[in-house]
């Protein structure tokens, strides 16, 4: 390290500028901090180094609340994408996910944009090799070329560069994602501190140029002709969009992989990452589903101004002539052109149940980490994590109490629990079956379950506040409205809408709830046998049909959380020493020193820890508190 | 953890004439209310008082138990909780059914130890009990633990594993339909759901028949030994408690004057109603014979009824033939060993299609044959012992009916056409409670199982 010089003092700082990064820095300098965002390379802010899309199930979700609580992600989408879909409309609202095709390099300048015209903001380039920690409490970082930079808290968000090395074949090197420079001291440097590390692995397909592709012999994935936007605040769709293609894998390309698996690094034992299940390389598929003739293969273009097309499916560490084979053994890939390899990159990550709710580290005080870093993978994931980092980082130097987001108000709740109260042995992907409520955590509601909380943070504007106060009061007198107006079998003009339905006509006088909740029956055919006072958007008729028609459903979920509220609610002081209490298994002690949860509910929910040892602990928690009493009067 | 409403037998079973269920909780006066059928609703007694009156199943209005129900209203209480106290006929049978309807009608079975750390966890015991609390819990959870486990080895965790493992194929191919909706797996069908649905409700219906059908295993086929005075049906009995020495109880229920013996044969259980009855009949007040044959019959799933071989059928056997025209008979007829006087078939023609045995239980002749035919009316009927698998446990029993509801739900939610992914909120229910049964955490499984049957990726 070069000799140091005094950077500057700041409330916030953070490293790294991918997905985490950039919402965290934008979070905390919004809110009011002085912010440092540093990044190895300027030119990777907001980079997409895999797939160009953003959301779909449970992501797509997290997009939604990112925007309700007032972060980037959702709105730089918008500006930016070159397809729109809405998945699983043929399924229940729950499900109903928003999915983009992203232009990557207009989201990667779009977003610098708005990092750099945001007040409070200030982006720079450098490498941060250590961190400045003093009695237990991070106070700020030191860089590659010497500057010191001080800070009332720091975020760490290094996705893949933390020692981060790319496989292809036989071929390794010291990489970040897509030849960026690692990031290595640091590594070193936490592992210094005492963090527990692990090694995860991840990778990538190759690209082709879309010239080169004979897309007569492929499915066309066109967009929505109404594409939805993520943003609450977004107003105007973009209507020009690019397709996307579909083809398949065959005998040949599954013969080929089978013929060359000695060369796979995965089965040759050259990499010692753990990688998703969720994300298996083209080769692994192969092997572990050899019933299956053909795998599906998406062609994504990476951007409007670009012939790079990105091969969803084929994410591979085979050596650069065995993916070529791959690419040309496919329909209407036969002459095709490859422009980068896919490739495998193992990164270190640290062990995640090392940090509180807060994202905050337990080990080191004002030190928070979001990203890949916590194990996870996916934009959105980490962008989730990220905004959550930046608002508790600021609001920590502002002196005030962390928000943590509960299981039953946000995928990204769900994330994060899981992540610090289960850990995770593989690269954590969100997926709507980890929700236990996923009925309450809809793509639809997103703003009613938080624009109220990134108002109270500071991070939604009050002009967008008055719009959806108002949109909520719609919505509540309009299912007011439902449930209070009867009608009657003797009208004719009522019998007729439903008739036209297919559904059986009234025999009795029933309300026009009720009547909504028939299978065949739309908000529009309530709307025309009875019009609403007032217009309404098709956002409050949505979320009016969506509520009345799913109330029992919904009741049924609150109920369970209203269950589970009692015990999220009794909190375990942080100074408890688990080892002192009798009674408890031997197992559930060691976890939950380890763990060290907020709540009995937080604690009910560590694998390992039983019914009884609950029970224990909250008759032991009971005494604990009485003592305190005793000895305080 | 959560403080909703927790009921259990407070008195030890099997042991007392009297028996007691407690029920604490917010909703404890509400539920018992639902049942009891007496001068006052319970909801608006007052506290600290007893009440005289019936138990009935709110679903068939059949009456139940004759009780007495004390309400004690919070905060002065045991737990500090709304506490009902009802006490029944302390047999297993009735307290077992008593808990079942109150377990039906809204309480939670307790946890072992939980009345008492809610009395701590309200601040109604003293600190200095904290320990004892904690080391009852725990030494009662292990004994429970133990039992349980003992409960769910062999058949009945196969068959729910099978159950779950069906289940969760269905729910990991339906959540792939909603995480990945690009991939190309074909959309789980309603129809296809609904088969699996009605499949595991099947299933489950069984399993909660031989609940009750456990339960005969348990407490005994109810027996009546009947016959008119010196046909020799005190010998009979020795007879029977003597070959298998096998009494499993001897419990004296105090209340209704009767007791009840257990006798095990050839892996049946009887429990003879009215023992005392008959030896009292036999040696000192004959004359009542008829009288109480009649009353016995009355409770038996089994009659064995005995005629005399050596004496002509009297008035009194046609009456006791008469009271136990189309119950579940074998006519026993003794006293071999002397002289035919007996007219068969008359016998025959009143029971033409019933066994029938010769026995003389002086010489010991033809009990084997009685044990046969015995065996045989149990095994050949509903129940083959070898292949069938019980479930006595109420906390399983409990589970069961409620895992059974779930997946009604989610049929009645497949026939209103409600999505998928709304049933599935069912489905899990109904696989999480199953899960309880035999003590299979929740977990990651489905996820594993998602990653496990099918290939995804980018």
């Amino acid at each position: 390290m070069s000799t140091t010089y005094e950077g500057g003092n700041f409330d916030v700082i953070v490293i790294g500028a991918g997905h985490a990064g950039c919402e965290s820095a934008l979070a905390a300098a919004r809110m009011g901090c002085d912010t440092l965002l540093l990044t190895i390379n300027l030119d990777a802010v907001a980079y997409m180094p895999c797939n160009p899309s953003v959301g779909g199930p449970a992501k797509g979700h997290v997009v939604r609340e990112i925007d309700a609580l007032g972060g980037e992600m959702g709105r730089n989408t918008d500006k930016t994408y070159i397809q729109m879909r809405m998945l699983n409309t043929g399924k229940g609202p729950a499900v109903h996910a928003l999915r983009a095709q992203a232009d990557k390099f207009a989201y990667q300048h779009e977003m610098k944009k708005t990092i750099e015209n945001t007040p409070n903001l200030i982006l720079r380039q450098a490498m941060v090799d250590e961190l400045i920690v003093e009695d237990g409490v991070c106070k700020g970082v030191i860089t590659q070329t010497g500057a010191r930079y001080t800070a009332k808290s720091v975020v760490v968000t290094t996705g893949t560069y933390l020692r981060g090395k790319i496989i292809i074949g036989d071929l390794q090197y010291e990489s970040g994602p897509n030849n960026m420079r690692p990031s290595i001291r640091l590594a070193q440097h936490l592992k210094e501190l005492g963090f527990d590390l692990v090694r995860f692995k991840t990778g990538t397909p190759p690209r082709v140029h879309k010239s080169t592709i004979d897309t007569s012999k492929m499915e066309i994935q066109p967009g929505d002709e109404e594409p939805r936007a993520f943003s609450y605040e977004t107003t105007e769709a973009i209507k020009d969009q690019l397709p996307c293609w579909l083809t398949y894998t065959n005998p040949e390309t599954h013969e080929l992989i089978e013929e060359n698996l000695h060369r796979a690094p995965m089965y040759s034992g050259q990499i010692e990452g753990t990688g998703p299940r969720y994300c298996p390389s083209i080769e692994d598929k192969v092997v572990r589903f050899n019933d299956k003739p053909r795998h599906q293969i998406f062609l994504e273009p990476e951007g409007r101004h670009t012939e790079e097309m990105y091969v969803q499916g084929l994410s591979t560490s085979l050596p650069e002539d065995v993916q070529l084979g791959m690419l040309r053994s496919m329909a209407g890939m036969e002459n095709v052109k490859m422009m980068r390899p896919g490739y495998a990159i193992e990164y270190d990550a640290i062990v995640p149940t090392q940090l509180w709710p807060s994202l905050e580290t337990k080990l080191v005080e004002g030190l928070f980490t979001a990203g890949q870093i916590n194990g996870t993978s996916g934009y959105e994931e980490a962008a989730g994590q990220g905004l959550m980092a930046g608002i508790n980082a600021a609001r920590k130097a502002q002196g005030k109490d962390p928000i943590v987001l509960g299981r039953e108000e946000a995928y990204i709740g769900v994330l994060i629990d899981d992540l610090v109260t289960k850990g995770t042995n593989e690269p954590y992907r969100l997926l709507t079956s980890r929700a236990e409520y996923r009925l309450l955590l809809r793509h639809d509601n997103a703003d009613l379950r938080l624009t109220d909380i990134g108002h109270e943070i500071g991070l939604i504007s009050e002009d967008r506040y008055q719009r959806f106060t108002k949109k909520r009061e719609q919505v509540e007198a309009e299912k007011e409205r439902l449930h209070n107006t009867r009608v009657r079998p003797d009208n004719e003009d009522v019998q007729s809408v439903i008739r036209e339905t297919g559904s059986p006509e009234l025999t009795e006088v029933i309300d026009l709830a009720q009547l909504l909740r028939r299978p065949e029956l739309t908000y529009d055919h309530i709307h025309r046998i009875s019009p609403a006072p007032e217009e309404l958007s098709a956002e409050v008729r949505e979320q009016v049909e969506i509520q009345v028609k799913y109330d029992g459903y919904i009741r049924k979920s609150l109920q369970q959380v209203e269950k589970v509220k009692k015990v999220e609610e009794k909190r375990i002081p942080p100074t408890i020493d688990y080892h002192a209490i009798s009674g408890m298994s031997k197992e559930a002690r060691e976890k939950l020193s380890k763990i060290r949860p907020l709540n009995i509910g937080q604690a009910s929910r560590i694998s390992g820890v039983n019914p009884a040892d609950i029970s224990v602990l909250m008759v032991y928690l009971e005494q604990y508190h009485r003592v305190l009493a005793r000895t305080s009067e | 953890m959560d403080m909703d409403t927790i009921a259990a037998v407070a008195t030890p079973m099997g042991e007392g004439s009297i028996a007691v269920i407690r029920v604490s909780g917010a909703d404890a006066i509400r539920i018992v209310d639902q049942i009891y059928r007496g001068k006052q609703q319970l909801s608006t007694v007052d506290s600290h008082t007893i009440q005289y009156g019936k138990l009935v199943d709110p679903k068939t209005d059949e009456m139940v138990e004759e009780v007495l129900v004390a309400i004690m209203k919070a905060p002065r209480t045991f737990t500090r909780e709304d506490v009902v106290e009802v006490s029944c006929h302390g047999g297993f049978v009735s307290v077992q059914r008593v808990l079942d309807l109150i377990l039906e009608n809204g309480a939670r079975l307790a946890e072992p130890g939980e009345f008492t750390k809610r009395a701590f966890l309200n601040g109604r015991i003293d600190l200095s009990q904290a320990e004892a609390v904690i080391d009852l819990i725990r030494a009662k959870t292990d004994r429970a633990m133990k039992v349980a486990l003992g409960q769910v080895e062999g058949k009945l965790s196969k068959l729910i594993k099978s159950l779950r493992q069906e289940l969760i194929e269905a729910m990991a191919h339906i959540e792939v339909t909603l995480d990945y909706p690009e991939h190309d797996v074909e959309d789980f069908t309603q129809n296809l759901l609904m088969t699996k649905c009605r499949e595991v409700e099947t299933q489950i219906g069984r399993l909660l028949m031989t609940a009750k059908q456990g339960k005969i295993l348990r407490e005994g086929i109810s027996t009546a030994i009947v016959g008119r005075p010196n046909v020799g049906k005190s010998s009979l009995l020795n007879s029977l408690v003597q070959e298998e020495k096998a009494i499993v109880t001897d419990v004296a229920g105090t209340t209704r004057d009767v007791i009840e013996e257990y006798v095990n044969v050839r892996g049946v259980p009887l429990r003879l109603i009215d023992t005392a009855g008959i030896r009292e009949t036999e040696d000192i007040v004959e004359k009542i014979g008829v009288e109480k044959s009649r009353q016995v019959l009355q409770q038996a799933d089994l009659v064995l009824l005995v005629v005399n071989f050596n004496e002509q059928l009297k008035e009194d056997d046609y009456a006791i033939f008469e009271a136990a025209k189309g119950l579940n008979v074998i006519v026993i007829v003794n006293k071999t060993d002397l002289p035919q006087h007996i007219d068969m078939n008359e016998v025959t023609k009143h029971f033409p299609n019933q066994p029938l045995v010769m026995t003389s239980v002086r010489e010991e002749k033809g009990i084997e044959m009685l044990e046969e035919a015995i065996a045989k009316i149990f095994f050949s009927g509903r129940v083959q012992q070898e292949d069938m698998t019980y479930v006595s446990n109420a906390r399983h029993i409990h589970l069961l009916r409620q895992a059974e509801e779930a997946i009604r739900e989610a049929i009645v939610g497949i026939e209103g056409q409600m999505p998928i992914d709304m049933v599935q909120i069912d489905i899990k229910k109904a696989w999480e409670l199953l899960g309880e049964v035999i003590g299979e955490s929740v977990g990651e499984d489905l996820i594993d199982q998602i990653f496990s049957q099918f290939c995804l990726g980018k």
